[in-house]
């Protein structure tokens, strides 16, 4: 039973298509990540999911709703995380979300309960009467979390739930949003450009320039890479990269001052290659595939390697700006 | 539909702020502040007013209309800063009717122009004017409603608002002129008759001889140029069209 159902969806801006075209599916109590670079279209189509933004073709349906006609129901089914906080820094945590339930026409009577019982899940009943400023990104992050939990929805979405966070918060966040499909029985449809977080995902979709090129859970997508990834560090890329075409025929590609080849196993072709290339080898490693290798072997392209463009960095300075500004 | 719990969470979220933020206070009071007595204290000293008021005394209900003016229009204007960056988006994504969103943004905006109103108001006895009680209450009364007028107003202009640049150009072009054509600095009989004419297109204009009416009562020439009666009707019907625009051209633009 599909819970989101998005048949070829696309927003254009302008000349810009955000999202093109794009089909898929999210399974009722499953995690659904969409793993893409900056621009790729990801926040796009939680908007338009979310019913913040109107699709220019196709259609999305919530919870079986529509999102475009029934806008009203969608919003009563789902909770979002946004990319950019939307908490409110001059009000205490508990306030923050006491007004959330309030909007969400939350029981009077439940209100109380729900508000505290978010607040142990996450661990922050303690600090509830703290202003949020004085929070860590960390506990920010959690708050937001647990914020979109209060009136119990059906599909949480988390737009980069970990942005900006340190390795040790980011193991904080994801251990207790994993917990939440089983806990609590919602569907969770998310967002990331780090690849190990998509590996939580119980199906990923990957996109970029609003297109998604694969589809599958983490294990079948690594297998679709193929095999193992080689990386030959040589002294002259493009001449190894002809001697691997010509006289092994296998295909391999130059990224950055490294060349990587796909292969079935790779410990066995280590040998053969080293013999073919001879002394212009100057390292080698090989990795079992990654969602990375996943990505690189699609477009050619590290996920993290894509320059954002002048509004990304204007919203980043932005946030950047923000973050300063709320620690005061 | 109106739904009141979106209106009580705005306004509940926007008053908890004022409170908490003690600088906010002082530095909007601040302009009020300044032009009650450098300016309308210098202009006092040169201006014969004619009637039976000081020309400080006349200034009065423009000072306290310029404090809603600007705290007005500047919380409606936060409308669309918070979609950005922030809040709104909070707002947006739950199950809650755009005009409820509106109409609790200008009650907020109300709720906290109207506090800043009445502490400029307390100080009458400085400029030498006598109110009643009642006369302080029905002009607390009334800041709220000009207040709602003018913070309807100022949602409608959020919704044109497109970066900060255009901050002075609504600073420039909307709130100064609004000021200075509304007969908070001279009578509006005599302004000259082109001025005359805008200042009667102005809805600020009625708010400040709303003012006028129950704070310079007997000021004759210096004093009011139209009946209270007509003031209230306009700003209602102020409030009903721009909270109608306001709230359409919300829906465009979210
Ligand atoms: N309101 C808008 N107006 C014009 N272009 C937009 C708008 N919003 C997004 N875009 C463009 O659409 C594309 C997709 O943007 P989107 O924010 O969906 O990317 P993303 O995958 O969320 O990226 P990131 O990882 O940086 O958050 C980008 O090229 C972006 O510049
Ligand atoms: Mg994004």
């Amino acid at each position: 039973m599909s819970i989101i159902h998005v048949d070829s969806l696309s927003k254009h801006f302008n000349s810009i298509k955000a999202v093109d075209n794009v089909n898929f599916d999210v399974r009722e109590g499953t995690i659904f990540g969409f793993l893409g670079p900056n621009g790729a279209g990801k926040t796009t189509t939680i908007s338009i999911l979310c019913t913040l933004l109107r699709p220019t073709s196709g259609t999305a349906i919530v919870d079986g709703y529509n999102c475009v006609t029934q806008p009203a129901k969608v919003r009563r089914s789902i909770g979002v995380v946004f990319q950019d906080t939307t908490l409110d820094k001059d009000l205490t945590a508990y306030e923050n979300l006491l007004y959330h339930a309030i909007l969400y026409n939350v029981e009077k009577s439940e209100r109380q309960k729900l508000v505290d019982d978010a607040l142990m899940f996450i661990g922050l009943y303690e600090r509830k009467n703290d202003l949020v400023k004085r929070f860590s990104g960390g506990m920010k992050r959690r708050l937001e979390v647990a914020r979109a939990m209060v009136h119990q929805p059906k599909i949480l979405f988390l737009d980069e739930p970990t942005l900006g966070l340190d390795p040790q918060s980011r193991n904080n966040l994801w251990e207790f949003i994993t917990r939440l499909p089983e806990e609590k029985g919602v569907t969770i449809f998310m967002t990331t450009h780090y690849m190990d977080e998509a590996e939580v995902c119980d199906e990923i979709a990957i996109i970029d320039r609003g297109k998604i090129i694969a589809q599958g859970s983490p294990e079948e997508l690594k297998k679709s890479v193929g095999g193992d990834v080689i990386y030959l560090k040589t002294t002259d890329n493009l001449k190894a990269l002809s001697i691997i075409r010509e006289e092994m025929s296998l295909t391999g590609r130059i990224k950055g001052d490294e060349l990587f080849i796909t292969v079935t196993r790779g410990d066995a072709c280590l040998p053969e290659l080293i013999r073919h290339l001879g002394d212009i080898v100057k390292s080698v490693r090989v990795q079992r595939p990654t969602l990375n290798d996943v990505f690189l072997n699609l477009t050619g392209k590290e996920i993290r390697e894509e320059h954002p463009d002048s509004m990304d960095e204007i919203k980043e300075s932005v946030r950047a700006y923000r973050r300063r500004f709320d620690r005061t | 539909m109106i739904e009141l719990r979106v209106v009580y969470v705005i306004s509940a979220r926007e008053f908890k702020k004022f409170l908490r933020e003690k600088s906010r206070l002082f530095s909007s009071l601040a302009r009020p502040l300044i032009w009650l007595f450098l300016v309308g204290g210098g202009l006092s000293r040169i201006v014969p007013t004619g009637g039976n008021i000081t020309y400080l005394q006349f200034f009065f209900p423009g000072i306290i209309g310029m404090t809603i003016l600007f705290t007005s229009i500047f919380s409606a204007i936060s409308i669309i800063w918070d979609k950005e960056f922030g809040y709104m988006k909070e707002i947006l994504v739950a199950p809650v009717s755009r005009t409820s969103i509106v109409v609790g943004k200008a009650v907020s905006g109300s709720i906290v122009s109207t506090i800043q109103a009445t502490i400029v108001l307390m100080l009458f006895p400085l400029v030498g004017l006598k109110l009643s009680l009642l006369s302080v209450l029905l002009i607390i009364l009334l800041s709220f409603a000009i207040s709602f007028s003018i913070a309807s107003i100022g949602i409608l202009i959020a919704t044109f608002y497109e970066s900060f640049e255009s901050f002075s150009i609504i600073m420039n072009f909307i709130v100064m002129p609004m000021f200075f054509l509304s007969g908070a600095m001279y009578p509006l009989r005599k302004l000259p008759e082109i001025f005359k004419l805008i200042a009667h297109f102005n809805p600020l204009t009625y708010g400040i001889d709303a003012l006028k009416n129950v704070i310079i009562k007997e000021a004759g020439e210096m004093g009011a140029d139209f009946s209270l009666s007509l003031d209230l009707v306009i700003i209602f019907l102020v409030s009903l069209v721009f909270i109608f625009l306001g709230t359409k051209a919300f829906n465009r633009r979210v």
